[in-house]
């Protein structure tokens, strides 16, 4: 299978999580208080295989009968979803109380996602993107209907299946037309084969489907139906978790399958069709948002707009709309693990304090909570001198690059759009009153979490240069 | 060029105090506000400093720090002054320990906050006035509409919540534009020097030879984002909001010095960067300059409330000023930014001053009021000072940059036509209307109300932070060369780079 010592090393980071998957099966079967110890292992193994990804991310080479690609860019991803997947564990500890869905495979589930996910990023061949895409989905179907009592975690769980299976239906439609048109899967031969391609109808359908596919699992518009739904049906844990893991993974995906595309220039052809649904989604995104009052609603929607500014980086199709993807995806992924942290932390029993009316004069009995809500909340919204700022700046400016000044003008504007609704959430925190006694719970793993994503989001805020350098190396 | 450090921590003082306080347990209020004060006042000792060290016969930029920021996209932390942003630094770390002071008892809720906010502004403020690369003025700009969110939302007046929002809006709207222009600039400089840059000083070689269409666009998404801050007419809608709604101490900051911040960007950066567009734009906004200084001083003259009667002022005043600066002459960009500077102390004067009553008797309403002249004679003499000092009675200071302002405008041959001068003197006769109708219906005629029989004199508090502002007002009145010697090159040189552009490429502008 491996060729020698050294493929095997650098294809680590997946074989250690595929270990850990395998003892935490174990653990499960033999151990009564499996749930405790399973959620501690996973925070262990994600965190070693995040930190071993980082550390071997010169490693860049091509392995395994060139199926998968490893270092570079591809273990900054590693280290991304494993980083998100340690924050859901430790936010998950204490939420699963609350709901009594104390359930091992819950953790396990985790894994095999996270493994889906860093197949899709790796990949260097359309059957595994597809091996990682489902590994991945299914995982995610079952962990939207963890909480089998609660009926609209079940209408989450279908709802998600179905329409899921569809867009999949839609991707290997696409692969299967792009194999019968270029006579192969491998992913380089088809890039070094895709100027002369391009005149053949069937393929560039193929490829059409294969990105519309994965539209719906981005939620970019107009495939986004289901994301409300599942985001409010799922548990809040795992709705911060397909927001960010879930997202970040379908844009490995495009980015390694059409990568030779983006820095060759002849991403043209699909540049209209990327321009279009990215402004579509951040304007639906952002003006729908507005009328919502359930916050997993709301922050569902804004995952939509967001989808909206990461087409950008795509559709301007060089380096540095790329770089800007990934900048943009990690300040995402450290801000909507925050902020669905923190609704996880603040609902209670039953689906409660799930009103964005709940939040009303936080501020006066949860000083920390509220002050860090507001700071994701600005980072959300664009402000600087926090995350989210910088990503946007990035990818409006590898846009401007591309002379396609049109869509940051867009973008700019539907960012003033959600300054409205993010801000909200803060004139609820500090200039209401409230009207009831918030019972909160704070606990210890559930706070690490949020210290965690927040400090990164200043970090990455203020000193933006050192990690952007790390991804410009990599491209 | 060796680095100077001492602008650095003038801008980062303030903010570190900010820190510090956030580690100070809530209930200590005393030591907190102590905490806050002494931060801003160590920054106005560093400002004083670097004034004594600048040198006003050196047009270039001084007390320069600079390194690499962020690798990637080639930016820096540059810091730097010359005459005219000196000025405004003062100007903020004058005004900022007032207000502190002057909120000393009427903020009473949450009061680690809100002294943490106030400093953290103040940062955000000189951060702006001091920044040379785009980039960081534009982070500068940004960060600092978030403590003034919470100013005008937390302790503001029953309508906060709009007001607070409206301010975000507006000025978010204004700065994205802004935001794309400025990539856009980063983007043009790197396609002729092959570096994407945001540097200031390498802009204005750059950016000046651009072609004339694409220039007016550029300069307008800038003064977009200038306009809706200063406000020109007609981006002018939110502020009457904010500062209505703003406590005290936040409308004194707001009217202080956030509205400069517009005016000095117009001044600093569309000016020199987009001469050809300045010089054709420059009749327009000097034709809605006129409008607002017309308008804000009509509206001024109707209102019930004393602090709107300010507010609506400050629309007047500021129009004066955007009319000095596209008159483009000497004199009236002199005038222009030595009004910025008048207007901070004068209407600041003006709004503690009705703070002052507001925190007694809770109503701003002019007809609530009316001979309160013998029961508080300190506060019907501050009262009339600052009213003659922003109506711009000679030997105050309002006079010199009204003057000057006037009299660049008649001259400037980019406007050419006396019309300009003509209505905005009328702005002149109209602000002593309003103002003065307002005093001599709060302060003279009977004590009909009450209520007011009781009302206390100024305490000896509210009289200290008066003091200062009124000694500058007449400085600036009898001997302004002070403070104009430090404007002059700064100046002259803007005015030389509008009307000498670098066509470093005429080849590629056509």
């Amino acid at each position: 299978m491996f060729n020698n010592l050294q493929e095997f090393y650098f294809f680590l980071p997946v074989i250690l999580l595929s270990a850990g998957i395998l003892i935490s099966v174990t653990i499960e079967l033999y151990s009564k208080k499996s749930v405790i110890s399973l959620s501690w292992f996973s925070v262990v193994l994600f965190f070693i295989v995040g930190i071993l990804s980082l550390a071997t991310i010169d490693s860049k080479s091509v392995i395994l009968q060139n199926m998968v690609a490893t270092g570079g860019y591809v273990n900054i991803f590693y280290a991304l979803f494993n980083f998100t997947g340690m924050i859901v564990c430790l936010l998950s500890v204490d939420y699963l109380k609350k709901y009594d869905a104390l359930f091992g495979e819950y953790y396990i589930l985790l894994q095999t996602s996270v493994l889906g996910m860093m197949l899709m990023a790796a990949a260097k061949d359309l059957f595994v993107i597809f091996l990682g895409l489902e590994l991945m989905s299914v995982s995610f179907y079952v962990l939207a209907g963890i909480n089998r009592k609660r009926g609209s975690a079940i209408e989450a769980s279908l709802k998600y299946f179905l329409l899921g299976a569809f867009a999949t239906g839609f991707i290997v439609y696409g692969i299967a037309l792009i194999y019968g048109t270029a006579e192969t899967t491998s992913l380089d031969v088809i890039a070094s084969k895709f100027i002369q391609l391009s005149n053949n109808l069937l393929f560039i359908t193929g490829v059409l489907l294969f990105l519309i596919g994965f539209s719906f699992k981005i939620a970019a518009f107009p495939f986004h139906m289901w994301v409300p739904d599942v985001y409010q049906g799922s548990p809040s844990t795992i709705s911060a978790f397909f927001s960010t893991g879930g997202k970040t993974a379908a844009f490995a995906a495009i980015i390694v399958s059409l990568f030779a595309l983006f820095t060759s220039g002849a991403s043209k052809i699909i540049t209209p069709y990327l321009s279009v649904i990215s402004v579509l989604s951040m304007f639906f995104g952002s003006i729908v948002a507005i009328s919502q009052t359930n916050i997993k609603r709301m922050l569902a929607y804004s995952s939509i707009s967001n989808a909206g500014y990461l087409l950008i980086g795509l559709a301007a199709g060089n380096s540095e709309g790329i770089a800007g993807v990934i900048f943009y995806l990690t300040a995402y992924t450290l801000m909507n693990l925050g902020a669905f942290g923190i609704v996880s932390i603040i609902e209670s029993k039953e689906e409660k304090n799930l009103d964005i009316y709940d939040y009303s004069g936080l501020s006066n009995k949860q000083p920390l909570l509220s002050a860090l809500l507001s700071l994701l909340m600005f980072s959300l919204a664009g402000i600087p001198p926090f995350a989210g700022f910088f990503g946007k700046y990035y990818i409006f400016m590898a846009a401007i690059k591309s002379d396609l000044t049109i869509l940051a003008i867009l973008g700019v504007l539907s960012s003033v759009i959600s300054v409205y609704f993010y801000l909200r959430i803060v004139v609820l925190l500090y200039f209401k009153e409230s009207q009831y006694d918030l019972n909160v719970l704070k606990t210890n793993s559930g706070m690490i979490a949020l210290y965690i994503s927040s400090l990164l989001i200043v970090i990455l805020g203020i000193f933006p240069g050192k990690f952007l350098s790390i991804i410009n190396s990599t491209l | 060029m060796e680095n100077n450090l001492l602008l650095t921590y003038l801008i980062f003082i303030p903010l570190v105090g900010g820190l510090i306080i956030l580690f100070v347990k809530n209930n200590k209020i005393a030591l907190i506000k102590n905490l806050g004060l002494f931060f801003s006042l160590v920054a106005f000792i560093i400002s004083l400093v670097i004034y004594f060290q600048f040198d006003s016969n050196n047009s270039d930029f001084q007390f320069i720090h600079k390194f690499k920021w962020i690798e990637g996209i080639n930016v820096f932390y540059f810091v730097g002054i010359d005459g005219i942003s000196l000025l405004l630094i003062l100007l903020t770390t004058f005004i900022t320990p007032l207000t502190l002071i002057s909120s000393w008892s009427s903020i009473e809720h949450k009061v680690k906050e809100f002294t943490f906010f106030m400093l953290v502004l103040e940062t955000g403020m000189l951060g702006v006035f001091a920044s040379l690369d785009l980039f960081l003025f534009y982070i500068f700009w940004e960060a600092m509409l978030i403590p003034m969110y919470f100013i005008i939302g937390i302790w503001g007046g029953k309508e906060r919540i709009y007001a607070a929002i409206k301010f975000f809006l507006y000025t978010m709207l204004g700065s994205l534009l802004m935001l794309v222009a400025i990539i856009w600039l980063a983007v043009y400089a790197g396609k002729i020097t092959g570096g994407f840059t945001t540097d200031f000083t390498e802009l204005l070689k750059i950016a000046p030879s651009i072609a004339r269409d694409l220039q007016l666009w550029m300069f307008l998404a800038f003064a977009l984002s200038f306009a809706i801050k200063v406000p020109l007419f007609p981006f002018h809608t939110w502020l009457p909001d904010a500062h209505v709604q703003a406590p005290t101490a936040g409308s004194v900051i707001l009217a202080g010095v956030l509205l400069k911040m517009g005016t000095y960007g117009l001044l600093r950066f569309n000016l020199p960067l987009f001469p050809d567009a300045t010089l054709i734009l420059a009749p327009y906004i000097s034709v809605l300059a006129v409008i607002g200084i017309i308008y804000g001083a009509l509206v001024a003259m109707v209102q019930t409330d004393m602090k709107k009667l300010v507010a609506y002022s400050s629309v007047s005043h500021l129009g004066f000023v955007v009319l000095g600066i596209f008159a483009i002459t000497t004199e009236s960009i002199q005038g222009a930014v030595i009004q910025m500077v008048n207007h901070g102390l004068s209407t600041g004067a003006l709004f503690l001053l009705v703070g002052v009553v507001y925190e007694r008797t809770h109503t701003r309403e002019i007809a609530e009021y009316g001979g309160i002249a013998k029961v508080v004679p300190f506060f019907a003499f501050s009262l009339l000072f600052a009213s003659l000092s922003s109506i711009g009675l000679p030997g105050l200071n309002g006079f010199i940059g009204e003057f000057l302002i006037l009299l660049g405008s008649f001259k400037s041959g980019v406007l050419n036509s006396w019309w300009f001068t003509v209505f905005a003197a009328s702005g002149v006769i109209f602000a002593a209307v309003y103002l003065l109708w307002m005093y001599q219906r709060v302060v003279f005629g009977e004590l009909k109300n009450p209520k007011l029989e009781k009302l206390t004199d100024m305490n000896s508090r509210e009289i200290f932070v008066m003091i200062p502002i009124f000694i500058f007002i007449v400085w600036i009145g009898i001997y302004p060369s002070t403070f104009l010697n430090i404007t002059e090159k700064a100046t002259k040189k803007v005015i030389y780079q509008v009307n000498n552009p670098i066509n470093v490429s005429n080849n590629q502008s056509k």
